[in-house]
């Protein structure tokens, strides 16, 4: 605490403006007990973590890709969230942060992100199981630019059509006269070009496998990727629990799934010698990831895929089919990789910049307030010192990070804090305009200012709230320090600038008005005198005096201010507007 | 010894000093109004100049490079993406800022080792952004929603915190020129329309507010004292001696606000060239001296116009008026309906 205290018998306001203190003591000493706890116990740390924009690293958004007219569900996104994340946990990312913004999802990254990792985000893909109708050798691009001037147009409009119901996914009935005749044209390498290769589920797909090496006409969807459970890849074991040496790719499906494979797989096994048309395909972002044929009914949801799989291809696949299962599928809106350099260099730009308009500030308050300035720059010191340990404690517990945007807001958020300070000197200099003294002054202007500084700044932290729930991206972070801000401002005007003028108003050096106090009443032409020269020329009748006497509030008159007014308002206006 | 600004408040406070920003308001409608129009049809004739977060693209960022030239940045990116137009601009001396067309994720790699040869700088030092145009309009549009849901909010406390709806919508209507012109002149300017800039704008939303809220508190209370039949003060009065009284914090909380903000814009992205810095200060900076201005000059006297109508206003100032003119007829001036000081 700042001044020695006495303790006799003190006047309340004094006592209070101690207890005062007392609690903003506590605040600070608690807040750092929290933080010195989170660094030895938890894994906090003395200083605010940053954000990308500082750190350096990767930020990729999401954005949902669905048919027109169709809207993605806030269950939807929290699942693709979690499906992200275990990709990204399963590549060994650490602090990866993922989370949704509005519809979208943002994944970001610290430090640099390699190939496999991106590409793993990235391929957020929709899996799905269909039935295989045809396949056929990919039709060779070179052959197609070679060949043929131009694409055949159908002769006719072709029937689109099946000529009879189809029964089920395997029934040849879905190949209308047109599918047969997309498929036959399909150029795999058109695939990538055709960023939403999606069919609605109950339809046929034309699609190829991830390689371009074949193309596929698919039947409706069987079973989702949402319906695996786990998918690993592991040594085929015999009967006896040898080992074979033949790596193969083990699925569980839940319930549903597990039903539903039920059936496909009793249907596909009583076409086997029919290829392809025993076959089915695993279809990740509308491309076929591989298309096993039935070797056999599983009934139990634990198909096993075998094939000439290595260790690596057999682990691919498997992720693939565990991590592939979003809900729904994404393109990528933005991605930006982001050098730590850059940020550094203008987190520096700012930090120089915000000292030397917080210098400016400094200089510009002692000018306008004396010695009373002092206890704004002690506010403003107070101010950021809260701010700093909140915000490190946040950035321990929350996760929030600090971005150059969120700099910029701390800084000028500051800046607007010195506003309450400005509202509380100006009412407690009306005050003793008016004639009070001192101590009169400071707690009657309190009172005013009190009620005004709470309304305004209740208009901020709403303006804050808002846009916190409902900005996006950096707006977000720029609302929450605003918010923060605001309200340490609050709780610092009650514990500290009030307390603080209180104790001062008992100084001889403020309450005897000393003129570089910034509380002269002299120089504040404490109103009596003035208004009693003011009032001589004019002739007003003795009731009104005594009426007007009695209300210090009651300024002169427009008639008053006419007769001695007439220096320099008009040309003073003239120089303001 | 008083410095010159406490004297003026002190006058200002008295009365023995006053503008009249309540009597002279159709000057101050009619300049609010041109500038309006002005901030409205500049950047419609000019075009606005839209970030590429707006317009989708590819951008990429050099730091600290020793030999800052746009000729190796175009080279590299044609060397990847033949005939690909590259927008290229030096960044507060050492850096370098290339933005072209939306390039394949291979491409924007190829293209940003490209650069880190080019500079003689490490890939890892370059960094590269893909941004759909969807992204800008997105943040856009949710800024909007928020914009709207807190216009709406904070219409409905106000009239509830003053207890009359005539001062939350003479505030709010003093806010939304004061977005108006923000964007206006921030467009006219000629700088891109960024995230960042939309931030500083939404800023402006509680900074004007704020210095609204803090003169109206003063107005109210004014209004308050003054509705007295004691009061030899109109109605117009109250609220011009009210906010003349404001004045001097008015001015003092907007430099100290303005003065953070304004070494920011001119050091921080002036001279050491911080993009982000620049857009949000820029936007900040008009917004709290419109803000300011606004307050004064708009929302006191539209408020003040707002009552005067009320029918018990009007019997108050019809009276005081008379009295004036009973009491001023020594002096032999008459009174105006508005205090004419200047």
């Amino acid at each position: 605490m700042a001044a020695p205290s006495k303790r006799s018998s003190r006047p309340t306001p004094v006592r209070k403006a101690w207890r005062s203190l007392t609690w903003l003591g506590v605040i600070i000493v608690g807040l750092f007990a929290i933080n010195a706890a989170g660094v030895i116990w938890g894994n906090g740390s003395w200083t605010p973590k940053l954000a990308l924009d500082l750190e350096g690293g990767t930020q990729i958004i999401l954005e949902p890709k669905v048919e027109t007219g169709a809207s993605v569900s806030q269950e939807q996104l929290d699942q693709a969230v979690s499906i992200i994340r275990q990709r990204v946990d399963a590549s060994g990312v650490a602090e990866a942060e993922i989370n949704t913004e509005g519809s979208n999802v943002v994944v970001r990254i610290p430090g640099e992100l390699d190939d496999q990792t991106r590409a793993r985000i990235e391929s957020s893909a929709k899996l799905e199981l269909r039935a295989v109708l045809l396949a056929d050798a990919a039709t060779n691009q070179a052959i197609d630019s070679t060949e043929s001037p131009a694409p055949t147009e159908p002769a006719e409009e072709l029937s689109d059509t099946p000529t009879a119901e189809p029964t089920d996914g395997s029934d040849p009935a879905w190949i209308t006269p047109a599918l047969q005749d997309e498929f036959d044209n399909f150029d795999c390498s058109t695939l990538d070009e055709a960023a939403t290769n999606v069919a609605p589920a109950d339809e046929p797909l034309v699609t190829c496998d991830v390689s371009r090496t074949a193309k596929y006409l698919l039947g409706p969807v069987e079973a989702s990727g949402e319906n695996i459970v786990d998918a690993t890849n592991g040594m085929i074991q015999t009967q006896t629990g040898a080992n074979t040496g033949q790596w193969a790719v083990n699925i569980q499906f839940d319930d549903q799934g597990t039903s539903d494979f039920a059936e496909v797989s009793t249907r596909l096994y009583g076409l086997q010698g029919q290829t392809p048309r025993d076959q089915f395909a695993f279809v990740l972002d509308g491309a076929v990831l591989t298309a096993p044929s039935m070797n056999g009914v599983i009934t139990d949801g634990r198909p096993q895929i075998t094939g000439s799989f290595t260790q690596e291809s057999s682990k691919s696949l498997a992720d693939q089919l565990k991590f592939g299962a979003l809900p729904i599928s994404f393109t990528v809106q933005s991605s930006d990789t982001i050098s730590a350099t850059l940020g550094t260099s203008q987190l520096q730009s700012g930090l120089i910049a915000g000292l030397i308009g917080l210098i400016l500030v400094v200089i510009y308050t002692l000018f306008q307030y004396r010695a009373l300035g002092s206890v704004t720059i002690a506010s403003l010191v107070i101010v950021g010192l809260i701010t700093y340990l909140s915000i490190t404690i946040l950035s321990w517990r929350e996760g929030y990070r600090l971005s150059l945007a969120g700099i910029a807001g701390l800084i000028v958020a500051i800046g607007f804090t010195a506003d309450s300070f400005i509202v509380y000197f100006e009412r407690v200099r009306d005050e003793l305009r008016d004639g009070r003294p001192l101590v009169g002054a400071v707690e009657a202007g309190w009172k005013r200012a009190f009620r005004t500084i709470l309304a305004s700044k209740g208009v901020n932290l709403l303006a804050a709230v808002v846009l916190f729930i409902l900005a996006v991206g950096s707006v977000k972070g720029f609302a929450y320090t605003l918010g923060l801000t605001t309200i340490i401002d609050v709780v610092v005007v009650i514990l500290f600038t009030h307390p603080m003028l209180q104790l001062l108003a008992q100084t001889r050096f403020f309450s005897s008005g000393n003129p570089w106090s910034g509380l002269d009443p002299n120089a504040l032409g404490a109103v009596y005198r003035g208004r009693a020269e003011f009032r001589k020329p004019v002739a007003v009748p003795a009731s009104k005096v005594a009426s007007s006497s009695k209300e210090a509030q009651k300024r002169q008159t427009i008639a008053e201010r006419k007769a001695t007014a007439g220096v320099g308002t008009g040309s003073s206006e003239g120089k303001e507007s | 010894m008083a410095n010159r600004l406490t004297q003026f408040g002190n006058d200002l406070y008295t009365g023995k000093r006053s503008f009249n920003f309540v009597g002279g308001r159709k000057k101050w409608y009619l300049i609010a109004g041109v500038i309006i129009i002005l901030t409205i049809a500049i950047p419609l004739l000019r075009g606005v100049n839209f970030s590429i977060e707006f317009r989708g693209g590819s951008q990429f960022q050099i730091a600290g490079v020793e030999n800052a030239t746009t000729q190796p940045a175009s080279d590299a990116v044609a060397s990847v993406v033949p005939g690909a137009v590259s927008h290229v601009t030096i960044v507060g001396g050492d850096g370098v800022r290339v933005q072209t067309e939306q390039l394949e994720q291979s491409e924007s790699l190829e293209v940003a080792s490209a650069l880190a040869e080019a500079y003689d700088v490490p890939v890892s030092e370059v960094t590269s952004s893909f941004i759909g145009p969807s992204w800008g309009a997105d943040v856009t549009r949710q800024a909007l929603v928020g914009l709207i849901a807190f216009v709406l909010l904070a219409a409905i406390i106000m009239a509830l915190y003053f207890r009359t709806w005539k001062m939350s919508l003479a505030a709010i209507l003093a806010l939304i020129g004061d977005l108006i012109a923000t964007v206006g002149i921030y467009a006219a300017v000629g700088f891109e329309i960024s995230p960042a800039a939309t931030i500083g704008v939404l800023t402006i939303l509680s900074y004007s507010l704020y210095d609204t809220v803090v003169v109206f508190d003063k107005i109210r209370e004014n209004t308050a004292e003054d509705a007295g039949p004691e009061s030899r003060r109109t109605f117009a009065e109250s609220v011009n001696l009210a906010v003349n009284q404001t004045l001097v914090r008015s001015i003092n909380t907007s430099v100290v606000a303005a003065l953070p903000v304004a070494a920011i814009l001119f050091i921080g992205a002036g001279v050491l060239g911080a993009d982000t810095l620049r857009d949000i200060s820029l936007a900040l900076l008009i917004g709290i001296l419109v803000g300011t201005w606004s307050t004064v000059f708009i929302a006191a006297p539209l408020y003040s116009q707002l009552r005067e109508g009320e029918p018990a206003i009007k019997r108050h100032d019809q009276k005081v008026l008379k009295e004036r003119e009973r009491a001023g007829g020594a002096t032999a001036e008459t009174a105006g309906a508005l205090p004419t000081p200047a």
